[in-house]
């Protein structure tokens, strides 16, 4: 009896268990992008809140693309986007092959100094990630750090121009995410059998060979899960092009700012916010299958 | 004797500890050689030595008259087992075993062929499209040879092969081990630290502490005629007797002993000079145990009761007391189907051996 019982319970946490995560995302995921999405799809008026009501006096549902439409034909927009896609791209890419490095580097150094090391990677995290973003204004200012100490060397005469650059973004970006690239890195790697290597070489593969063999495809489920954290945020990152970028590096982030708070376009905003969201979910649904394939083969 | 694996003065350091020292050995084509020892007598060192995953701090390793001191492992003619098998878990069962000869460039037609004939060698022509974790133990123990034989190395090098088996499986895998080697005819070099192992694979063992070889022969000669001390010790149970030469005849030698309470003979050619302090040292199943003194006067007889016994279904194990206190261990054949002891505890009961059964120990 007092069996059955508790197997009941099990049972109604096991739901309990399976609905959460369901639920959290209905929340906090498909009903904002509801809203997000009928916002998108008004027109923009002056008023409170300030875009037109999805149905109209009569009941009828009023509706249009327009703001679609003029994200697809301003060519500005579509610059944007792309800018933002290529410095989210290039720090996705610098952040792999730099974090790869100091992962397989950690996970292959004593147990004593690994802990020494991962808490080096996180020990940012401890500071405001605002104020780590201004200490990176201070090195990279016309006098700041970086020139004052180029110039005490003699490398340069004058200072170099640094600061609101597409080069301090990315300098900005790469900074910011790597942690978030190393870690799940690090975990794949920690766990494979350094044997397997040695078993390579032992059967004929060159120390190169062996990486692209057996370490490369033991870490790719560690490799997409950070490029997806590292490429996801990057995409929409506002405060690093704001901060360190200057009014020429326009990004996504920027302009879905500006329209919701300066324009006060909430709708047009919004119809940025869902092209985003559908050029993230592209490499998503790509890398998504990619693993389902890898865990099929490997079943 | 073609002297097909040749190590000069291998040594190994690592930082101030030294875990191969000055070792010379050679291994005859064709052999099965295990190299026996506990954990960190420098036993897996020297085979990675072997294998090129560690490079010898001094001497040189040849094999087949090639000096390989300072090959790459890549580069050797010398495949490797690993213990925990290191099978490539992203790969099939039958990619695993092309691996070798896919990185050797060898033809397709030509692998497949190669990697059929394999896996029916290790019975297992069904599994080649498995993944190593569907496998079970013994499965993935004969994926890992067959991945390391089919490149036919001139030399097959084993660490602790049966060691992740259960018991059953071990005494059968010791056997298709064998028959494997002695198909193929490829030179085996086993590390083990258990003996029982050693003795049923090898053609010769080398026991090996703290870096060094304690003795190298067949595993007859390792277990009847150790050489000191360890050797007598770590391979089976032994008991010894301290005790002082008390005369040197032409072929035996005389020890009194005060823990045996009598005079121990000995045949024996080692150089041992009057009242030198030795060890004699004698097998628990060379040991003859009765209720009654046996007649024969030309063996060790000495008095003791029955301490502890252990019935252990094909033998029975005995602890005599003797006057001394000293504990010897006795083990005895149950040639008879019987369901009544034969000896009782505080039995009073005579121990006997030949004198050709003691062996002296030196140091």
């Amino acid at each position: 009896m007092t069996n059955l019982a508790s197997r009941h319970k099990d049972e109604i946490w096991r739901r309990v268990a399976i609905v959460t995560p369901y639920l959290w995302l209905l929340v906090f995921f498909l009903a904002p992008f509801a809203i997000i999405l009928k916002i998108s799809l008004a027109d923009p008026v002056i008023a409170q809140p300030p875009f037109t009501p999805t149905f109209d006096k009569q009941g009828g549902l009023s509706v249009s693309v327009d703001n679609f439409r003029f994200l697809l034909t301003d060519k500005l927009y579509a610059i944007t986007y792309l800018r933002s896609v290529l410095m989210a791209g290039a720090t996705t890419v610098f952040c792999l092959s730099l974090g790869f490095a100091m992962a397989y580097g950690i996970a292959r150094s004593k147990p004593s100094t690994r802990n020494l090391l991962l808490l080096l990677i996180v020990l940012p995290f401890w500071i405001s990630f605002l104020l780590r973003v201004y200490a990176w204004m201070g090195l990279m200012n016309t006098y700041g750090v970086i020139n004052n100490v180029l110039m005490w060397l003699g490398a340069i005469d004058k200072p170099v121009r640094l600061m609101y650059t597409d080069f301090a973004v990315f300098v900005g970006m790469v900074y910011s995410y790597l942690p978030f690239m190393i870690l799940p890195l690090y975990a794949s790697l920690e766990r494979m059998d350094m044997n397997l290597i040695e078993a390579a070489q032992d059967l004929g593969a060159s120390r190169a060979r062996a990486f692209w063999d057996i370490t490369w495809p033991l870490a790719r489920p560690g490799v997409i899960a950070g490029c997806l954290l590292v490429f996801i945020p990057a995409m929409g990152e506002y405060v690093i092009p704001y901060l360190l970028g200057g009014p020429e590096s326009l990004l996504i982030g920027r302009v879905l700012f500006d329209e919701f708070l300066v324009n006060r376009d909430w709708p047009l905003a919004s119809a940025v916010a869902i092209v985003l969201l559908l050029l993230l979910v592209v490499p998503i649904a790509l890398l998504q299958r990619y693993r389902v394939r890898d865990q099929e083969t490997a079943a | 004797m073609k002297n097909f694996i040749h190590l000069k003065g291998v040594g190994k350091n690592f930082g101030d500890f030294v875990a191969v020292d000055d070792v010379d050995l050679t291994v005859a084509q064709g052999e099965l050689f295990c190299i026996l020892g506990g954990s960190g007598c420098g036993k897996t060192t020297l085979l990675r030595m072997l294998a090129g995953f560690e490079i010898p701090t001094t001497g040189t390793i040849e094999i087949d008259g090639v000096d390989i001191t300072q090959q790459p492992p890549y580069d050797r003619p010398v495949n490797m087992m690993f213990q925990s098998f290191a099978l490539f878990p992203h790969m099939s069962v039958a990619r695993n075993i092309a691996y070798g000869l896919r990185k050797e460039g060898v033809t397709k037609p030509e692998i497949s062929k190669r990697v059929d004939a394999m896996l029916e060698l290790v019975q297992l022509a069904d599994f080649g499209k498995r993944k190593p974790e569907q496998l079970s133990g013994g499965q993935r123990q004969r994926v890992a040879l067959a991945r390391a034989l089919i490149k036919r190395p001139k030399v097959l090098l084993l660490d602790e092969p049966l060691a992740a088996l259960d018991k059953k499986l071990r005494e059968r895998t010791q056997f298709e081990l064998i028959n494997i080697q002695y198909e193929l005819g490829i030179t085996f070099i086993v590390v083990t630290h258990d003996q029982e192992e050693a003795m049923t694979l090898a053609t010769r063992i080398a026991v090996m502490d703290k870096g060094r070889f304690q003795q190298v022969g067949t595993p007859k000669e390792v277990y009847e005629f150790p050489s000191n001390k360890f050797v007598a010790n770590f391979i089976g149970t032994i008991n010894t007797f301290d005790g002082i030469v008390t005369k040197v005849l032409d072929d035996q030698i005389e020890v009194y002993s005060d823990e045996a309470g009598t005079s121990l003979r000995a045949l024996g050619k080692q150089l041992v000079e009057v009242s030198q302090k030795i060890e004699i040292a004698v097998r628990p199943e060379k040991i003859f145990i009765s209720k009654e003194k046996p007649k024969d006067s030309d063996d060790v007889c000495i008095q003791g009761t029955v301490d502890d016994l252990g019935y252990l279904g094909n033998r029975s194990l005995y602890r005599i007391r003797l006057e001394s206190g000293k504990i010897v261990q006795v083990s005895s054949q149950n040639r008879r189907r019987s369901i009544t002891r034969f000896l009782e505890w505080e039995d009073n009961v005579w121990i006997s051996w030949r004198a050709s059964s003691a062996v002296i120990l030196l140091d």
